[in-house]
């Protein structure tokens, strides 16, 4: 759970050098209030989000990257098994809370999301509005 | 209050970087932020339900095996890698491929050489989430109660709880245990009550619920007088058995233990009830552990159900189940958060919880709690918190409710 959230000011924050910031690296930053934020860099795309699981507080962006486990089903409605798909979940290491990366959603119960931050890209570095 | 603040530099997650350290302190930074903020050091927090691994221990518990035929047995299976081969396990993956870090992190922290590596770990988790006092339960040995051979788990429970009170509970107060009851060999359990109750920081027995020998069966009784007299809780700790008939149905782990966990408390405590053993009993206590709340909840209302129309069949009472329950002890963890609040609270009123409910964590295993799940609910006054977050588990153990955590990044309080 989140605490002190208000009308807190945001600033710019330096997260890496774009050259040091590759696909599957990320960073926790911390803003001038003290709350962490996590910043992904995945394929082309940056996601920063809210370090503070929704569940019981752990760090949300502080886990494994897997892809989502997707169960396949043949002819009949028949189970055949399990699939990973295409898109990418991070886990909260504390109880195995998924969150879709590229919406903050958390996947067993999508109206429940992370507060997500701006990440811009300028002058060779990668910044988190937060 | 508004803390000047300085940002750190962004940091990689240091407990996954490949090689690296594992550190329990960093992974539960915000459970301390989370204690601070609460308040915690102002008042005790006890944690009925907490783990270590003894298998990590087994090359030094087996030798307080007093067979020496066992022992050998148990000492040799120490030497080959992966489980005891003289031990049972049950099929399970808590970790959820991975998903739970510290299940595989934690081989890589570090701890002092000299340093009791299971108290340093168990502190470390205790301060970060403000727990003054923690109930330590082993791990693999909840399943010991389905050795095929009685006699294993007489030896492993007397060599264990030994090592347990030698190495754990003499050197550190704030770490006690109700210890294990060989509950398959009755007179095993009664000499394990004799010979350990008075032991220091023994706070009461545990049996492990996953058996199949019946709490009503009169082998019990002289061990159950023998606790009244002493004044020491039984308590029943849930867990699975995926071999059983009906769980083998259950193709998943999930299922397997969102039922498990609480069947073989419903199949006790109905025997428990409805054979009259807290009229036989009535000032031993009992505490149910692991299993939610919501068990006891349905329970209530099926036994109360029942028994007035067939009031024959359960001569031994003299009020209706409910009202023994509410006499008894539950442990929180792992507390269903219904959306709806009400049905929590409702829960709470019927389980008496300002006075019967006792947090426990189940720290380090996948599903835990912090002390939030219960200072959190809205529904609860500053008094009832306390009580069930440490105040009412220090009287049923004895513990002076002295604050001794050192929460990572609080103020001193001198």
């Amino acid at each position: 759970m989140e605490f002190c959230i208000g009308a807190e000011e945001m600033r710019e924050l330096f997260v890496a050098k774009t050259a040091d910031f590759k696909s599957g690296d990320r960073r926790i930053v911390v803003n001038d209030h003290g709350r962490e934020v996590g910043v992904f860099s995945q394929d082309d795309g940056y996601y920063a989000y809210s370090n503070y699981c929704l569940h019981s507080g752990g760090p949300a962006c502080e886990g494994l990257m897997i892809n989502r486990v997707q169960e396949v089903l043949g002819p009949g409605k028949t189970y055949v098994g399990e699939i990973f798909a295409d898109d990418v979940h991070f886990v909260c290491p504390w109880h195995g809370y998924e969150y879709d990366l590229k919406t903050g959603e958390n996947v067993a119960n999508r109206i429940l999301k992370l507060r997500k931050y701006d990440v811009v890209e300028r002058d060779g570095a990668v910044y988190v509005v937060a | 209050m508004d803390i000047p603040f300085k940002n750190p530099p962004p940091f990689e997650v240091r407990n996954l970087v490949p090689g690296g350290e594992f550190s329990t302190v960093d992974q539960l930074r915000h459970a301390a932020e989370q204690a601070v903020l609460r308040k915690y050091r102002e008042f005790v927090i006890v944690d009925v339900d907490s783990h270590h691994y003894e298998n990590e221990n087994y090359r030094e518990v087996f030798k307080y095996i007093d067979s020496p035929v066992i022992r050998r047995q148990a000492l040799e299976s120490a030497e080959r890698p992966g489980r005891s081969s003289l031990l049972n396990g049950q099929v399970g993956y808590q970790d959820i491929g991975g998903r739970i870090t510290r299940q595989r992190g934690r081989a890589r922290e570090k701890t002092e050489p000299g340093e009791q590596r299971d108290i340093v770990m168990t502190k470390r988790w205790m301060d970060s989430m403000g727990v003054d006092y923690a109930c330590l339960f082993p791990t693999p040995m909840l399943f010991l109660g389905l050795h095929p051979q009685p006699e294993i788990e007489v030896a492993l429970a007397q060599g264990y709880n030994r090592w347990l009170c030698e190495q754990i509970l003499d050197v550190d107060p704030r770490l006690v245990s109700m210890l294990y009851l060989p509950f398959n060999d009755p007179e095993a359990a009664y000499r394990t009550v004799k010979e350990f109750g008075h032991r220091k920081g023994v706070t009461g027995f545990m049996v492990t619920s996953p058996r199949y020998k019946p709490v009503h069966d009169n082998a019990y009784m002289k061990t159950y007088a023998l606790l009244e007299e002493m004044g020491k809780p039984i308590s029943f700790h849930a867990a699975y058995n995926w071999n059983d008939q009906s769980m083998a149905m259950l193709n998943r782990f999930i299922s397997v233990h969102a039922i498990g966990f609480m069947m073989y408390n419903m199949i006790h405590l109905t025997n428990w009830v409805m054979n009259g053993i807290p009229e036989r009993f009535p000032k031993l206590k009992v505490m149910w552990i692991e299993s939610g709340l919501t068990w006891a909840y349905s329970l209530m209302q099926r036994l109360d159900h029942s028994y007035m129309m067939r009031p024959s069949d359960a001569p031994a009472l003299k009020r209706k189940p409910s009202e023994y329950m509410r006499e008894m002890y539950y442990s929180t963890q792992p507390m269903e958060m219904p959306d709806d609040k009400s049905i929590l609270e409702a829960t709470f009123r019927m389980i008496k919880a300002d006075t019967q409910l006792v947090w426990s964590s189940d720290y380090p295993h996948w599903d835990f709690d912090l002390p939030s799940v219960i200072y959190d609910l809205p529904f609860l006054d500053e008094t009832a918190k306390r009580n069930i977050l440490g105040g009412t588990a220090a009287k049923l153990f004895g513990i002076d409710p002295k604050v001794v955590k050192k929460i990572p990044g609080d103020i001193v309080v001198s």
